[in-house]
C-alpha cells in the first residue's frame, strides 16, 4: 500500500469520532498495539527530547527498506507515533523523502506536531526523513559505485 | 466581604468565550491574566486620541500623551507605596527589570569572588540573568535549598550569606508550586548584613498588598501582563540610593542628557534606564489595570482568593491517586500536581479538551523540579475571577482523566 493510501484509511479511521475524548480513546488503544521498542534502543542516543514527552526513535535498514521502531513516556504520544511508523515504516528511502504527511492535519492531530506543543513528534517526523535522505543518499551513491 | 465575583467577570470579555464548545475555564493566570475592558479601552483610548512619542515633541499631543505616561508612573509608585516616581523604572516585564538589575547593579558593585544568592524555587528569569553575571564577573551563585514541602531552608539561608554576598534575588512566590516566601525575614536578614535584597513579584504584585518602604526591598520586579495589565510592560521599583550609583542597562534616546561623540551624560532617574520610546500605551494601560484592582480592593481580593485556593487545594488532594507537588504552610494561588503513573502530558491534552486551561510542564524551573525528581506538573492557578465551580470542573476533568487512562 501506498504512503497515501495508508494515510487515508487513517484519516477515515479518525473521522467516524465526533468527540476529543473519542480520539483520545483510539490513540490510547493504538498505544498498546506499539511494537515495544528494544530496551537498548531505550537510551539516550535514541532519545529525541522534547519539552513534556520523551520519545526514543530506532531505525534500522534491511533490503532496501526503513523500519522504525519507537516509544514514548507519554500515552497520547505513543498513540501518534503507532501512527507515523503504520505510514513511514518498511518502506523504501525514496518513498520517505517525498512523502506529504497530510493525514496529520486531516484527522485534527496537528496541535500534537505543533512546534509550540514541544512534545518531540515535531523532532521525530523530523528525525525519519533524515534517516530517509542519508539512506537514500547512501543508496545513489553506492548504485553508482555498483554500475 | 465586598466581592462580587459574578459583577468582575462581566469586565472580562474573554472569560465568556467558549473552547472545544465547552465553556472556557482559565485556570493558567500564573502564565498571564485576562484583562478587563478598563484596561484594552484604556489603550485603545490612547491610541485613538493621544497617541504621540513622548519626552520630545513640544506638540500638543506629545504633551498629552507624556503627562499621561507620567501619571501612569505616579500611580505605579502610589500602588506599590514607593517614596518617589524616580524608583519606579518601566521595562518590559519580570524578566526585563532582573536582568536590568543583574547587568546594572552587577556592573557597579559585583567582582570576581563576590557572590550572588538566589533560591531553589526561581523561575529561569531569576537564575539566569546571575548566572551571566556570575560567568561575566566570575563571581559565584549560592541557592537557598527547599525542605520537601517547597519551602525555603532558611537555616541554609543565613549560613550562605556572609562578607562575600552582593544581592540576595528571590521570589515573593514561586510560579511553579505557590509557595509564599518568607522574604520580610529574608530582607532582614541580609539587611543585618548590610546586603541588598531584590524581590521578583511577578506571582505576588497581582495578590496581595505590596508595601515596598514596609517590606524594605531594595529592588522590587513585576510584570505588568500577571497583574491585568497590558503584555510588554513591567516595572523594576529600585531604592533611589541604589539606583542612582549602578551605571544604565542600555544606550539611546531617552536616556541621555547630553550626546557628542567624545562623551554622553545620561539623564536623571527614572529616565537614566529607559533607553527608547517606552511602552507609553503600556504603562498607561497599566495604570488602568491597577485603578481596577484598587476599586477591588487587594484586600477583599486577597481573602477571595485565598478562600478559592484553600477550596481547590482541599478538593484535589482528597483526589485518589492525585499528589500535590509543593505543599508549603503558604501558598499563593498556585496548585502543582500529578496524577499517580499519569504523564503530565496526556493530562493536560484531555484536560485541555474539557475547556480548562492549565500548565503542564516544568513551568520554566527545571531546578526546582530537578529536586522533586520529576520533569513537570501540571498546574492550577487561581485568579480572583474564578469560581468554586470552575474549580469543580477542573475536578471533574481531572477525574475523566483518571478514567480514560487507568
Amino acid at each position: 500500500m501506498t504512503v497515501d493510501k495508508i494515510q487515508d484509511e487513517i484519516v477515515d479511521e479518525f473521522n467516524v469520532f465526533e468527540d476529543w475524548m473519542d480520539k483520545y480513546n483510539h490513540l490510547i488503544e493504538l498505544s498498546k498495539n506499539l511494537s515495544p521498542l528494544d530496551k537498548k534502543h531505550k537510551t539516550n542516543d535514541y532519545l529525541i527530547k522534547g519539552c513534556q514527552s520523551k520519545v526514543w526513535l530506532h531505525a534500522e535498514y534491511r533490503d532496501g527498506r526503513i523500519y522504525f521502531s519507537a516509544d514514548s513516556d507519554a500515552v497520547i504520544t505513543k498513540g501518534i507515533i503507532s501512527l507515523l511508523i503504520r505510514v513511514m515504516s518498511g518502506r523504501k528511502p525514496e518513498e520517505l523523502v517525498n512523502a506529504d504527511l497530510y493525514f496529520i492535519d486531516r484527522t485534527g492531530l496537528k496541535e500534537n506536531l505543533s512546534p509550540t506543543r514541544a512534545n518531540g513528534l515535531v523532532s521525530m517526523v523530523k528525525q525519519m526523513k533524515m534517516y530517509a535522505l542519508a539512506y537514500h543518499a547512501k543508496e545513489q551513491k553506492n548504485g553508482k559505485q555498483n554500475g | 466581604m465586598n466581592f462580587n465575583v459574578e459583577k468582575i467577570r462581566k469586565d472580562f470579555p474573554i472569560l465568556h468565550r467558549e473552547v472545544y464548545n465547552k465553556p472556557l475555564v482559565y485556570l493558567d493566570n500564573a502564565a498571564t491574566t485576562q484583562k478587563p475592558v478598563q484596561v484594552t479601552e484604556e489603550m485603545n483610548r490612547v491610541y485613538e486620541t493621544i497617541n504621540s512619542n513622548i519626552h520630545r515633541g513640544v506638540h500638543y499631543l506629545s504633551d498629552m500623551c507624556t503627562g499621561e505616561y507620567e501619571k501612569a508612573r505616579e500611580k505605579v509608585a502610589r500602588f506599590i507605596n514607593a517614596a518617589s516616581t524616580n524608583e519606579v523604572i518601566f521595562t518590559s516585564g519580570t524578566t526585563g527589570s532582573v536582568n536590568t538589575v543583574a547587568f546594572s547593579f552587577g556592573e557597579t558593585f559585583v567582582s570576581e569572588g563576590d557572590e550572588i544568592i538566589i533560591s531553589a524555587l526561581e523561575h529561569h528569569s531569576n537564575i539566569v540573568p546571575w548566572q551571566m553575571l556570575c560567568e561575566r564577573k566570575k563571581a559565584v551563585l549560592k541557592v537557598i535549598p527547599v525542605n520537601g514541602n517547597g519551602e525555603l531552608l532558611m537555616d541554609e539561608y543565613e549560613k550562605l550569606i556572609g562578607p562575600k554576598t552582593r544581592l540576595v534575588a528571590v521570589a515573593h512566590v514561586s510560579n511553579a508550586i505557590g509557595t509564599r516566601n518568607p522574604v520580610e525575614r529574608i530582607i532582614e536578614i541580609s539587611h543585618n548584613h548590610d546586603v541588598p535584597v531584590l524581590i521578583d513579584g511577578a506571582q505576588s504584585i497581582q495578590h496581595e498588598k505590596i508595601d515596598v518602604q514596609k517590606l524594605d526591598a531594595d529592588f522590587f520586579a513585576f510584570s505588568g501582563h500577571k497583574v491585568y495589565g497590558p503584555t510588554g510592560t513591567g516595572v523594576l521599583y529600585g531604592k533611589e540610593e541604589w539606583l542612582e550609583k549602578m551605571t544604565p542597562y542600555q544606550g539611546g534616546g531617552e536616556m541621555i542628557s547630553s550626546v557628542s561623540f567624545e562623551k554622553s551624560t545620561y539623564n536623571r532617574l527614572p529616565f537614566k534606564f529607559e533607553a527608547g520610546t517606552p511602552n507609553f500605551a503600556g504603562a498607561i494601560g497599566l495604570a488602568a489595570a491597577l485603578d481596577y484592582i484598587d476599586n477591588t480592593g487587594i484586600g477583599n481580593i486577597a481573602e477571595y482568593e485565598k478562600d478559592l485556593t484553600d477550596y481547590a487545594v482541599s478538593k484535589l488532594s482528597q483526589t485518589e491517586n492525585l499528589k500535590l507537588i509543593g505543599t508549603p504552610a503558604h501558598r499563593t494561588s498556585v496548585i502543582s500536581f500529578l496524577l499517580e503513573n499519569i504523564h503530565p502530558y496526556d493530562a493536560g491534552m484531555v484536560i485541555d479538551k474539557m475547556g480548562v486551561a492549565v500548565r503542564t510542564g516544568s513551568h520554566c524551573a527545571e531546578p526546582l523540579m530537578g529536586f522533586f525528581g520529576i520533569r513537570g506538573t501540571i498546574r492550577a492557578s487561581l485568579a480572583f475571577y474564578n469560581t468554586r465551580k470552575e474549580i469543580d470542573v477542573l475536578h471533574n476533568a481531572i477525574l475523566k482523566v483518571k478514567e480514560m487512562f487507568r
